[in-house]
Order: C-alpha cells, then sequence, then structure tokens
C-alpha cells in the first residue's frame, strides 16, 4: 500500500529541508529495524499493559442499542488509556524508539494539550528533557492541560505567529528539530508529517483495531458492519481501521463540521468540497487552503480536530472509497455527547463524540442484526470549560466567579 | 546563465553579497525601495520571497514578515509583476525563494513559466529536496532557470554529490542547524564544513543563516563565493528604515 518513498497513492512524502534530511534516514532506519525486531512489540505490548490499560475493554452499548432500536452498539474504550486518550499508544511507541536511538530529548506540537501530556508522562518515565509547542490561544483555553505538562517537568512554550493554534505549534517544533536534532526527537502527535511518521504512527496505533477485532470476534463471534471514529490528524481512526481493513467492514471517519459545512467554519478536509491537494508541514494530503496555497482558519468545538492537513494514508484511502468520509457539527456534537452521558454513564472527549454523532445520525437506519463499534478516543474529562460554556451551566459559573475571587482577595 | 555571471563578478570582487527580502513587507512599495536601495549599495543577487502561512525553515524575523505579507493582502501575482518590474530596472539577477505549496498550487509549470517571462534566474525552495523534485527540476531546465539546491551541514560527503547533480548556478550553503535569523558561530568547524561543500561541487558557493556584519563577511572571503544576508537586513529596517539597509550593505565589504 505505501511505496518505498512514504507515498500512499499520491499523497504522503517527505518534503524536508535539507538540514533533517539525516535525521529523518536515521528515524526511518531506526523504525523499520523495531518492526522487524519481535521482541519491540512485545516490549510495547507489556508497557502498554502494565503502564497504560491495554488492552481496553470493548463496551456493550445496552440502552444506546435499545434507545435506538437500531444495530448492536459497542464502544472501543480508548478514553481508559493513561493520559485519557489514544496518545499513549503513539508517545510510548516513539519513546521507546527514543531510546534505542539514543536521544535524550523529546519535543512535540500540542492543540487541545492531549498529546502533550502524554508525551509529558512519557519524558517523565523515560527520564527525557521534554519541550511542548502550543498556539498561545489553545494555551489560553487549555490551561489544564498546560498546568499538567508542566508539573510533569516539561517545558511548555506558548506559540505567537501565525493563527496560534496547532499547525503553528508543528511548525515551530519543526523549528526546534532542525536545531537539535542531535540529542533531541519529535514526537509528532497524529499520523501526518512526512515519511516515515504517518506509517509509524498508524503502527503504534494498530493495537487499538488489533484488540478490537478480537473482541468482537470473542463478544459476536463475527465481523461488526461499521466502525466509526473522528478524524483530526487521523491516527485513531486508523488505528480502529487497520483492524478491519482487510475485512469486509464499512469504515466511516468523521471530521469536524463545525458551525456547518456551507459556513466554511469547520476543519473537514475530506468530507467537504472545501479542501484540495498541496504540500505543507513536510507531506502532500489535503488541505484547507486558498487559491494561493494559504492556509485557513479552521474552525471546531474540539480543539484536537481544529488542523488544516489529514493523513496522507486516509487521504489515500478515500481516493480508493474505501473509507466513507462525514462531517458533525458542533451542535451534533454536543447532543451526541448529552445522550452517551445520560443513557452509557460514558463521557467522551468532544474530539471522539464525532464519531458517536455520526453513528447516532445512521443507527437509526440499521437492522437489529447489525453490529458498530465507535471508537472512543479520549475521555471528556478535559473538555469542562468548553462543555459548561456550551450547556450555560450557571452554577458553573458561580463556581468559577467565586474561585476567581478567592484569587483577587 | 547565472554561473557565468557570478565567476564573471568574482573576478572584480573577492566576495558576492546576495540578500533576501520578502515580497509585501511591509508593502510592495516597500519592497520596490528596498531593492532599490540594496541595488544601490552594490549587492551582486537577490532572493525575492513569496510569502507563505507556513514557512517552517524561517526564523521569527522572516516568519513574522511573511504573516505580515499576507495579512495586507501579496497575492502570487503581486510578487510576480513587482518582480518583473525589477528585473527590467535593475541590472542584476534576481531569485524566487518560496515554500513548495505556492509553485505547486499555482500549476507547476505555469509557475515556471512565469518565473521564466518576468526575467528571474532561479529558485530556492527549501522544503523540496530532490527526491521529490523531479518534475519541478525537469520544467526549471526546460525554460533554463537555475533551481538552487541545498546543503547542510548534516549532508553527507555523497548526498553532496547527489544533490549537485542537478543544481545549477550556484549551491545555497546552510550555514548551521536550525533556522534562519540566529546567530552562526564562525568557527573552524564552518571553514572545514565550506572545504567540504567545495569538494563536492565545481558549482560556485553562497553561505547563509546568520551572517550579519563585516568581520561574518571577511571570514568567508576566500572559503566562499556568496555570502547570504537575510534576517539582519530586515531587522535593519523595522528597527532604523529603509534608508539604513544602504550603509548597512556597504559596511559589509
Amino acid at each position: 500500500m505505501m511505496t518505498e518513498k512514504g507515498y500512499y497513492g499520491e499523497f504522503g512524502g517527505a518534503y524536508i529541508p535539507e538540514i533533517l534530511v539525516a535525521t529523518f534516514q536515521q528515524l526511518v532506519t531506526a523504525f523499520n529495524k523495531a518492526k522487524a525486531d519481535p521482541v519491540f512489540w512485545e516490549e510495547y505490548e507489556n508497557i502498554m499493559s502494565t503502564y497504560s490499560c491495554r488492552p481496553t475493554p470493548l463496551t456493550f452499548a445496552e440502552n444506546l442499542t435499545k434507545y435506538f432500536a437500531g444495530p448492536r452498539i459497542y464502544i472501543k474504550r480508548e478514553d481508559l488509556n493513561h493520559t485519557g486518550a489514544h496518545k499513549a499508544n503513539n508517545v510510548i511507541g516513539q519513546g521507546l524508539l527514543v531510546k534505542r536511538m539514543g536521544k535524550n530529548r523529546v519535543i512535540a506540537e500540542t492543540g487541545a494539550g492531549q498529546h502533550g501530556v502524554a508525551t509529558a508522562t512519557m519524558a517523565a518515565k523515560f527520564g527525557f528533557g521534554c519541550t511542548i509547542y502550543m498556539g498561545e490561544v489553545d494555551v489560553d483555553r487549555q490551561r489544564p492541560n498546560v498546568f499538567w505538562m508542566e508539573r510533569l517537568g516539561a517545558r511548555v512554550i506558548p506559540v505567537r505567529d501565525g493563527t496560534r493554534i496547532l499547525k503553528d505549534a508543528i511548525n515551530e517544533a519543526l523549528r526546534d528539530w532542525a536545531g537539535h536534532m542531535d540529542d533531541t526527537h519529535y514526537v509528532l502527535g497524529t499520523a501526518c508529517g512526512a515519511h516515515p511518521f504517518p506509517e509509524m504512527v498508524s503502527y503504534f496505533q494498530s493495537i487499538i483495531g488489533q484488540e478490537a477485532r478480537r473482541q468482537i470476534m470473542d463478544r459476536e463471534g463475527r465481523l461488526p458492519n461499521r466502525v466509526y471514529a473522528c478524524v483530526g490528524g487521523g491516527s485513531n481512526a486508523l488505528g480502529v481501521f487497520s483492524g478491519f481493513i482487510d475485512d469486509p467492514v464499512e469504515l466511516i471517519g468523521v471530521e469536524a463540521g463545525g458551525k456547518g459545512l456551507e459556513t466554511g467554519r469547520h476543519a473537514s478536509r475530506l468530507a467537504s468540497k472545501d479542501a484540495t491537494p498541496g504540500v505543507a508541514q513536510g507531506y502532500k494530503t489535503y488541505f484547507l487552503q486558498n487559491n494561493e496555497g494559504q492556509m485557513k482558519e479552521t474552525h471546531s468545538v474540539a480543539a484536537g480536530l481544529d488542523y488544516i492537513g489529514v493523513s496522507p494514508i486516509l487521504a489515500s484511502l478515500r481516493e480508493k472509497k474505501r473509507v466513507r468520509f462525514e462531517a458533525a457539527t458542533d451542535e451534533e456534537v454536543l447532543e451526541a455527547f448529552s445522550l452517551t452521558l445520560e443513557k452509557e454513564g460514558l463521557i467522551p472527549a468532544l474530539e471522539s463524540s464525532h464519531a458517536f454523532a455520526q453513528a447516532f445520525k445512521e443507527a437509526p437506519a440499521l437492522g437489529e442484526d447489525d453490529i458498530i463499534i465507535i471508537n472512543q478516543s479520549g475521555r471528556g474529562d478535559k473538555d469542562i470549560f468548553t462543555v459548561a460554556d456550551a450547556f450555560s451551566d450557571l452554577e458553573w459559573i458561580k463556581f468559577i466567579q467565586k474561585k476567581a475571587e478567592k484569587y483577587d482577595a | 546563465m547565472l554561473e557565468s555571471y557570478i565567476r564573471n563578478r568574482l573576478n572584480e570582487k573577492d566576495i558576492l553579497l546576495m540578500t533576501h527580502i520578502v515580497l509585501g513587507y511591509p508593502s510592495f512599495e516597500d519592497s520596490l525601495e528596498l531593492i532599490r536601495v540594496m541595488v544601490a549599495a552594490g549587492v551582486d543577487l537577490m532572493e525575492l520571497q513569496i510569502p507563505f502561512s507556513e514557512p517552517t525553515a524561517d526564523g521569527p524575523i522572516i516568519v513574522n514578515a511573511n504573516q505580515r505579507a499576507l495579512e495586507s493582502g501579496a497575492t502570487i501575482k503581486d510578487c510576480l509583476s513587482l518582480a518583473k518590474k525589477v528585473v527590467r530596472i535593475f541590472d542584476i539577477p534576481f531569485l524566487i525563494m518560496s515554500y513548495y505549496n505556492i509553485p505547486f498550487i499555482y500549476g507547476l509549470k505555469r509557475f515556471v513559466a512565469a518565473m521564466s517571462s518576468c526575467g528571474l534566474r532561479g529558485a530556492i525552495i527549501p522544503d523540496l529536496p530532490p527526491e521529490e523534485g523531479q518534475e519541478y527540476l525537469d520544467k526549471m531546465k526546460a525554460y533554463d532557470l537555475a533551481p538552487i539546491l541545498i546543503f547542510s551541514p548534516a549532508t553527507s560527503f555523497d548526498r553532496m554529490r547527489y544533490i549537485t547533480s542537478f543544481g545549477r548556478g550556484f549551491i545555497y550553503c546552510v550555514a548551521r542547524k536550525g533556522v534562519t535569523g540566529k546567530n552562526t558561530d564562525l568557527s573552524e568547524e564552518l571553514a572545514a564544513y565550506l572545504v567540504k561543500c567545495r569538494k563536492a561541487t565545481s558549482l560556485p558557493l553562497a553561505l547563509g543563516f546568520g551572517i550579519k556584519e563585516k568581520s561574518d563577511v571577511d571570514f568567508l572571503k576566500g572559503k566562499t563565493d556568496i555570502a547570504v544576508i537575510g534576517s539582519q537586513t530586515i531587522r535593519m529596517m523595522e528597527q532604523k528604515g529603509i534608508a539604513s539597509v544602504e550603509n548597512f550593505i556597504c559596511s559589509l565589504r
């Protein structure tokens, strides 16, 4: 499926400045060696089962299933990973590679802060120095995650260039790497960027799909009809999809529809007609850009989906019509989020709630013998401020005001 | 041809100066004035950067210039029309510098043809290694334009040989790790790196990143053919105005 140069159809590649070419070669070599070494995956699985919570459960959503009177709904619980999201899978995998390469410092970009927190825990555990780049806008709206990164010993640098969100944090991390590659590894958080990142991140995330396939076969003795996952950069989606890619299972990637595709205020690269193929941040894919190739501002209620590009692997899977892409609006997402809380007592992240929203739209049309799996990529506790604002929770506002008064006193 | 221009110029001067500006920053009128001042100060060739929203190989000064230019509405058409104008007015070679998405979205063939019809002499695209740039390299050749390729201190000798096989005009040697606009340590190590570059290519060498005063340029004499002044002139313009750039450049050699 992938060529030697990291192309998936016409997407992918390695559009990198000369100063980083040797570093990427070193990474490709280290990754290929690790992949060929069965001990590496064993070590990876072992650490994921003792430090994180793998295998994560596959939960049968009995109440939602009854509510829709449609398909049997299963939920893959990536929210039960350490730090509360699938991000742990990727950072621990890359951390093991960093050890093999003999480097002692890691850097990462973060949007919502989940990948930053996950990277900071990994750095603390493995004894690496750690710097996290985060857009200034995201620092302002995700202070609790900044707090934890700093407590974990990471240096958090607010990025004030460009639109001051995720893409700008990636640019700044690349600039740091270009200056410090000898001792530093850039732990990219999703299946984007230059080769080998899309392949490598998907490889570590494939643990989700391997487990999910085994679990559904154990429970139901047959494959699901559909698998739903939200798509920001695409790593949780590729992770869960990988378990079913060779099966007759429909795979649905759900992007951020924001205020609605027709408003232009969204982050849908593959479900809308607004994105076009381009080259930025090291790789070729669909980008939300203007007709001169300048990147546009994106919008989503979920900071983790608020990104201009998308994994080249997913871009290629769309061309092949192997994955169907849909978009869920902020409003639909909040509805699905509330329903999941009420019916199942589960708290999905707003990112993951996109997958729930699309599954809920389609469930009534499916039969009772059908089975679907929704990937709950992360937990929603981190979204407390956003959710409280969205529901204008008066008691919460009072609490924050009181808290603020105490600091003023 | 760009290479022979450089060789001829080197018969008269012991080192050439190449400067870099971001088109449309702070405005196109100012860009024109800046070019006029630089040419008057004896600059031998110039890079004209078409601004891009994601300039990953640049440091804070040039990043800011890219962003401001885009905010004030700079388009590729504006950039090319200014390029066409300055090529007509001033008798030095001009090159385009930009990131690959700009020609890619514009249409590679259309972009290269436009550069040619503007009278530009070549282009520097820092995020396009030769492995990804075959189509670009072919088009540049077809229009007799120089693709300026890049060496870095992390580039092996074998890779330098590989890169130079696609290069024309000159080779741009990045002085150090990191991005544009930060200090460069002018050391024995840098001198040894330039010896390695010289051995790897028969094309003239330009050295850029962190060059900002006369002692830097003096150090480079005999080691490289062209010294590149990038962020420093932008910094100078921001702090002391466009007119100050002329004295600054004259002071360099």
